[in-house]
C-alpha cells in the first residue's frame, strides 16, 4: 500500500501495490470516515475510493490496510 | 430544569466485538470465557444464541457446555474491548464532556447542555445508537431518564439494541414492576432484608415510608428510597481518569514486643511481602519506600528513601526499610508497632531501561521469584510458602499479613 502522510497528520492512500504486475492506483478518494466492515470484519478509518472506473472500500485498522468491496 | 441524562449499555460487549471481527461467529452460540489453564476458567460474557441455552455470566466453562455443547468458547482480548471501548466515548465525546463511564462497556452521558445544539435527549440517543451501529458494528441499549439511577433502568429494560424513555408520565408503570434487586446498589443482602420487610418491587419500595427504611437499613435506606422514586440528584462525573492508588503500605502491631534487629528483619520481610504482593495487583512498582517504627512508649517516626529504580522486589524493599530503620533507631526502648510503605507508585508495566548492572539483573530476579511466590500462595493460601528465616520464629511467623489486613477503601458516593 502506498500511502502520502501529510504534515497536519492526514493520510492519503495512493496506490495498492500486491506485486510487480498488479498495481492500482486510487483515482480518487471521495470519502474518510470510520466505519465497521460487515462482510470481512474489522473496525477503522474506512476510505471510499475509486480505482479503475469503479467504487470500492480501502480501511485502515491499527496501521494495516484492508480492502472490501463495495456492495 | 431537569436533567437529560442517558446511559449507554453495550450488548454483550465482548462476545459483540468477538462477533464483529469474525463474521464466521455471528450466527453460533458464543462465550467469551477466562483462562482454562487455571481449571477456573468462567464465562466473562455470552451472545444473545448461547444466552437463551442458560449459558450466565459467572458459570464455570464444563457448565456452559453441558447447557449448550456446540458453544464456541474464546478467551478475552482486552487490548481490543478496550480499543472499542476507547472509540464509543469518541462518539459520546461528540455530543458532550459530561461522560461518566461505568466500566468498559457502559457510560453515563449528561445531554442536558447539548439539547439546544444536538436535538433533545431521544434523538441523541437516535443518533449515538446509530453511529454505534454504523462505526463499530455493535449494538447498545440505551436509557434516557432525568437521573442517573432511572437511565440505567431504562437501558436494562429492552435488550437488545433498545432506547428506553423514563420519564414521569410512564415512570410508575414501567419501574414500578421492576423487581428490587434491579436498582443500582441493590444487592441480594439488600434484596434479602427489603424481603423480609415485605418489599419486593421498586414501586413498593418507592412507597415504603421512609422512616421504616431508615429503620431496617439505615441512612442507605434512605438513598435507596430517593432511588426508587426517580429523585437521584447525584451528577455525571467526568472521570478523565480512574483515581489510582497512590501507595500500598501494612503495618502491624505485633503479638510480642521486638527487642533485636533480627526481630525487625523477620518484621519487615514478612510486610514487605504483603505490600509487594499488592503491588503487584496494582500492576505497580514504588519509588520510595517507607518505614514506620513506634516503641513501647508509642513514640513513632516515620523515615523514607528514594529508590533508584521502581521496585516491587520483596527483598530489596525489606533491605531498604532495615536499612533506614538500623540508621534511625538506637534501641532505647523495645519495638512495639512496625509498618512499611511503598510509595510514589508507578505503572509496572513501563518500559524499564534494561541495565548491565549486576544490582538491576538482582532485581528482576528477584521480581520474578515474588511473582512465582504470589501464583503459589494464591493457589494454595498464603502461609503455604514462607521464607527460611520466618520459620525460626514461631510467634512472629504466625502473622499473615495480607489476609489479616483490612485495606480501607474509598467511599462509594466520593467527590
Amino acid at each position: 500500500m502506498i500511502v502520502r502522510f501529510e504534515a497536519e497528520g492526514k493520510l492519503r492512500p495512493l496506490m495498492i501495490e500486491f506485486d510487480e504486475s498488479h498495481k492500482y492506483p486510487v483515482d480518487r478518494v471521495l470519502d474518510v470516515r470510520r466505519a465497521a466492515c460487515e462482510s470481512v470484519g474489522g473496525v477503522g478509518d474506512r476510505y471510499t475510493c475509486r480505482i479503475q472506473g469503479q467504487e470500492c472500500y480501502l480501511w485502515l485498522e491499527k496501521g494495516r490496510w484492508f480492502v472490501a468491496a463495495k456492495e | 430544569m431537569a436533567r437529560s441524562i442517558l446511559h449507554v449499555d453495550q450488548n454483550c460487549f465482548y462476545a459483540s466485538v468477538e462477533m464483529q471481527r469474525n463474521p464466521e461467529l455471528r450466527n453460533r452460540p458464543l462465550a467469551v470465557c477466562g483462562s482454562q489453564e487455571d481449571r477456573h476458567g468462567i464465562v466473562l460474557t455470552a451472545n444473545y444464541l448461547a444466552k437463551p441455552r442458560g449459558v450466565k455470566t459467572g458459570m464455570a466453562i464444563w457448565q456452559a457446555r453441558q447447557k449448550c455443547p456446540e458453544l464456541v468458547v474464546l478467551p478475552p482480548d482486552m487490548a481490543e474491548y478496550i480499543r472499542f471501548s476507547r472509540m464509543a466515548r469518541e462518539i459520546y465525546a461528540d455530543y458532550t464532556d459530561q461522560i461518566e463511564p461505568f466500566g468498559l462497556d457502559e457510560a453515563w452521558l449528561d445531554v442536558t447542555g447539548s439539547a439546544s445544539l444536538y436535538g433533545n435527549a431521544m434523538e441523541i440517543a437516535q443518533e449515538i445508537s446509530h453511529r454505534i451501529k454504523f462505526e463499530l458494528g455493535i449494538t447498545a441499549s440505551i436509557g434516557v431518564a432525568d437521573n442517573k439511577i432511572t437511565a440505567k433502568l431504562g437501558s436494562d429494560y429492552k435488550k437488545p439494541d433498545a432506547i428506553t424513555r423514563i420519564e414521569k408520565d410512564n415512570y410508575k408503570e414501567i419501574v414500578y414492576p421492576l423487581p428490587v434487586e434491579d436498582l443500582l446498589y441493590v444487592g441480594p443482602a439488600t434484596k434479602e432484608k427489603l424481603r423480609r420487610g415485605g418489599i419486593k418491587t421498586i414501586g413498593e419500595l418507592a412507597e415504603a415510608p421512609v422512616e421504616f427504611l431508615l429503620h431496617r437499613l439505615g441512612k442507605m435506606g434512605v438513598v435507596l428510597h430517593t432511588f426508587a422514586n426517580g429523585q437521584d440528584v447525584s451528577p455525571v462525573q467526568n472521570t478523565e481518569h480512574i483515581p489510582t492508588v497512590k501507595s500500598a503500605g501494612n503495618s502491624a502491631t505485633t503479638p510480642r514486643d521486638l527487642v533485636n534487629n533480627e526481630d525487625v528483619r523477620l518484621m519487615l520481610l514478612l510486610l514487605a511481602e504483603s505490600v509487594c504482593a499488592r503491588m503487584r495487583e496494582l500492576a505497580s512498582r514504588c519509588t520510595v519506600v517507607e518505614v514506620y517504627v513506634r516503641d513501647t512508649e508509642l513514640r513513632a517516626f516515620i523515615r523514607q528513601r528514594k529508590l533508584a529504580t521502581p521496585s516491587c522486589s520483596s527483598t530489596e524493599i525489606a533491605d531498604t526499610a532495615y536499612s533506614l530503620f538500623l540508621a534511625n533507631y538506637h534501641w532505647e526502648k523495645s519495638v512495639r508497632s512496625i509498618g512499611v510503605r511503598g510509595s510514589g507508585l508507578v505503572e509496572a508495566y513501563e518500559c524499564v531501561q534494561l541495565s548491565l548492572y549486576q544490582d538491576d539483573q538482582r532485581r528482576q530476579k528477584w521480581e520474578r521469584i515474588d511473582a512465582t511466590v504470589d501464583d503459589v500462595r494464591h493457589r494454595y493460601g498464603y502461609m503455604s510458602l514462607q521464607r527460611a528465616l520466618i520459620y525460626t520464629d514461631p510467634l512472629l511467623g504466625r502473622i499473615n499479613p495480607k489476609d489479616d489486613h483490612t485495606v480501607h477503601p474509598v467511599g462509594f458516593f466520593a467527590g
